[in-house]
């Protein structure tokens, strides 16, 4: 089968394109002057400088985490540069009309419209260009409503208060050896927030996109959800095609204050890297959101790129009544490594929270879900359902399961399951008898598998996610 | 329809085909019966080109076309169906939509638009009511958590949608009770006309009192080594194969 199998997954990667912009790019190396370097750049206030240095200097004294099951040569954290930006964004445009041309070609290449009225109905979106946001859509229209959605560099300035309050309150500066580079370099990014009792009137969209050459890139986002407000919010990612590792190492922090609902959905396909394994972006990154009194944070994630993938989307259930789910599909191929998973931490009375994770590993790539369920002393009630599922396409690639469960309550209800299976000769040949081609076959079968976790993704998104699986298992049987 | 000239096949390195001789016309029914390991199953896998089944030599003309030359796919598509004996579960996909794909290559390949989703509908609730399958299996996943009775009446169902010109029903009977034979059986003989073939493979007699055959021809050792009417059938199940595996040797 494995013949049949391996030659399914071979489709060339399509955002993998380079643009000619002109860009300002900082040198490579890492000391206290780039991060002021940033800083300034950014026209920061002072305590924003401040916060960066701490983090830096935190982060010096750190090891790199070495725990996750993915190997990859070690970074020369010195060799990357830690800002590039596009020229024409030295004065940053006012309206989409001042943007550079040839940015909205690259964009455009990517089928992602800028243009607000091109744009998909109903969602917003901010674009970020290597380390600056170059638009964002729809800003006024959410305005009139209260919501903040706004390149994070913008929010420092003009909303000093917010950020203060609630930046490094989720993930702090030394929460760990990569948030903590984050914390210092980070360039941009979006920020969002939702006031009381607002319903965010559309979908709010960061979409990311490495383009300079040896740049890594370190976002950060911040969404604030406000007592009862509601809002989803969905990010996508691609980069050129590369025979260097670049790096690209995020922070998401997650705010949902009482009765408060966030929807995060994530379809990630940075470059993978070739079928030889060369290249593709290694993605470290940190992702965490704490739920108040009856919040409900919800992250589904679609993790196709990416030569090495290291996140763990997690929920701190602080508030009584709250509720933390977590829908993945990984898919992995060629030489790709993946470690993901999640940390529900159960703090409050009666918190609830749900995990179903996919694994798909194809070619000779690893993929592992790591998860941990921690129910503390005070969480009395608190219920977690894991399900982790392993599909493994070919007799080369490897699946794993980590799961760790701690308890300290007597009244926690958890529960685990965990299944592991292969596309078999047996599948392909019925449907092929039935006169479905192989192809067709397998992303029939691998999209069946991750029916559970589609099925929480927004409409668009849910669409351009079983594509995308479609393109990356190309070539995975022949 | 069907011409299988001096077929020799191997599987995993054994010969189990030994140069079997078969025509087929159209809309006849043939039995083929005999021992454990006498290529029953292997037939109907190499004529379907399933992946390990080697062809060594011979010949096998389906409407005129070399089936050797076509894909796996392509065979299905020119209307050789094959009935398994363990259909699998694919999970997560539901029924109607592999259904519908199938039933729209199907199409496609004869050069007839797709069906609107609607009228696919339609026509799948139908089948199902013909093999007493409840119409909420056609949600479920293909197979997935189907009783062996449930699978069995499944496959009879994709057959009945796919119109195919042959159907190999493999060993369907095994593991049926005899409501489900007779369900099976119902739904196949619906289906008999004057240009479908049916090729059933069988080790008991007891579906034959249902499904009643124009040929029955005895396999032993790779070889059709005795065919016959429905009486033969009869035979064996009073005599067994022993006498006729002797002969062919």
């Amino acid at each position: 089968m494995s013949e049949q199998v391996e030659s399914l997954i071979r489709k060339e990667y399509a955002a993998g394109f380079h643009s000619a912009i002109e860009s300002d790019t900082l040198a490579p190396g890492l000391d206290e002057d780039t991060v002021r370097f940033i800083s300034a750049q950014k026209q920061e206030p002072e305590w924003m400088l401040d916060w960066r240095l701490k983090a830096f200097r935190a982060w010096r004294d750190m090891a790199e985490p070495t725990w996750a099951h993915v190997h990859y040569p070690e970074i020369d954290f010195k060799s990357i540069s830690y800002y590039s930006a596009p020229k024409s964004m030295k004065d940053r445009p006012k309206s989409l009309d001042e943007v550079d041309p040839e940015l909205i070609a690259t964009y455009e290449k990517l089928g992602i419209p800028l243009h607000e009225q091109a744009a998909l109905a109903g969602v917003a979106m901010d674009v970020v260009f290597d380390s600056v946001s170059v638009v964002t859509t729809f800003r006024e229209k959410l305005r009139e409503v209260g919501v903040i959605f706004c390149p994070i560099s913008d929010a420092i300035r003009e909303y000093p208060e917010l950020v203060k309050k609630y930046m490094g309150s989720v993930v702090p500066q030394k929460d760990n050896f990569y948030a903590a580079l984050n914390s210092a370099v980070f360039s941009d990014g979006s920020f969002v927030y939702i006031p009381k009792g607002v319903r965010c009137p559309m979908e709010l969209s960061t979409y990311f996109r490495i383009n300079e050459l040896n740049t890594g890139q370190f976002e950060r986002t911040l969404i604030i959800a406000d007592e009862g407000s509601h809002v989803s919010y969905l990010e996508g990612c691609t980069a050129p095609m590369r025979d260097e590792n670049q790096l690209h190492a995020a922070v998401v922090e997650l705010v949902a204050l009482d009765d408060a609902q966030i929807k995060y959905s994530t379809v990630q396909n940075w470059y993978p890297g070739d079928k030889d394994g060369k290249g593709g972006i290694y993605n470290f990154v940190t992702k965490r959101g704490v739920a108040h009194k009856n919040a409900r944070i919800s992250w589904t994630q679609v993790e196709t790129g990416s030569a090495v993938t290291w996140k763990y989307p997690s929920c701190i259930l602080k508030g009584d009544n709250s509720v933390g789910e977590f829908y993945s599909v990984a898919l992995t191929n060629n030489f790709q490594q993946a470690d993901t998973g999640t940390k529900m931490i159960h703090l409050g009375k009666n918190t609830r929270s749900t995990i179903v994770a996919k694994g798909i590993s194809a070619g000779r790539s690893n993929s592992a879900y790591r998860g941990l369920v921690r129910i503390n002393p005070t969480a009395e009630g608190a219920r977690n359902y894991t399900q982790c599922d392993s599909l493994l396409i070919g007799d080369r690639c490897g699946a794993h399961t980590f799961p760790y469960i701690e308890t300290k309550n007597a009244s926690a209800v958890i529960e685990h399951e965990a299944t592991t299976s292969k596309v078999s000769d047996d599948q392909l040949f019925l449907c092929q008898q039935r006169g479905l081609d192989a192809e067709k076959a397998v992303s029939m079968i691998v999209n069946g598998f991750c029916r559970e976790v589609f099925k929480e993704l927004p409409m668009e998104f849910a669409v351009e996610a079983g594509k995308l699986l479609e393109v990356s298992l190309e070539g995975s049987v022949g | 329809m069907l011409e299988i000239h001096e077929l020799v096949a191997k599987v995993e390195g054994k010969q189990i085909l030994n140069g079997l001789n078969l025509t087929i016309k159209p809309g006849e029914v043939h039995a083929i019966m005999g021992p454990n390991g006498a290529g029953k199953s292997t037939l109907g896998n190499v004529l379907t080109g399933r992946a390990g089944y080697e062809v060594v030599s011979g010949d096998v003309t389906f409407n005129g076309k070399n089936l050797f030359e076509l894909e796996v796919e392509e065979r299905a598509r020119e209307g050789v169906f094959l009935a398994f004996q363990y259909p699998v579960e694919i999970p997560g996909v539901s029924n109607m939509e592999f259904l519908k794909a199938s039933v729209d290559a199907r199409r496609k390949h004869l050069g007839l638009p797709e069906l609107s989703s609607f009228d696919f509908m339609k026509l799948a609730r139908e089948s199902s009511q013909k093999v007493s399958l409840d119409p909420a299996f056609l949600k479920r996943g293909v197979n997935e958590g189907f009783s062996g009775g449930e699978k069995k009446r499944n496959e009879i169902m994709q057959m009945m949608l796919l119109e195919p010109g042959l159907c190999i029903l493999d060993e369907t009977d095994s593991g049926l009770d005899i409501d489900a034979l007779q369900v099976v059986a119902a739904g196949v003989n619906a289906m008999r006309d004057n240009h479908r073939s049916f090729i059933v493979v069988t080790h008991y007699q007891r579906l034959l009192d249902y499904i009643v055959p124009d040929y029955v021809h005895v396999l032993a050792n790779g070889k059709i080594v005795r065919s016959g009417d429905k009486e033969l059938a009869k035979e064996l199940e009073a005599k067994g194969y022993s006498w006729l595996e002797k002969e062919s040797v």
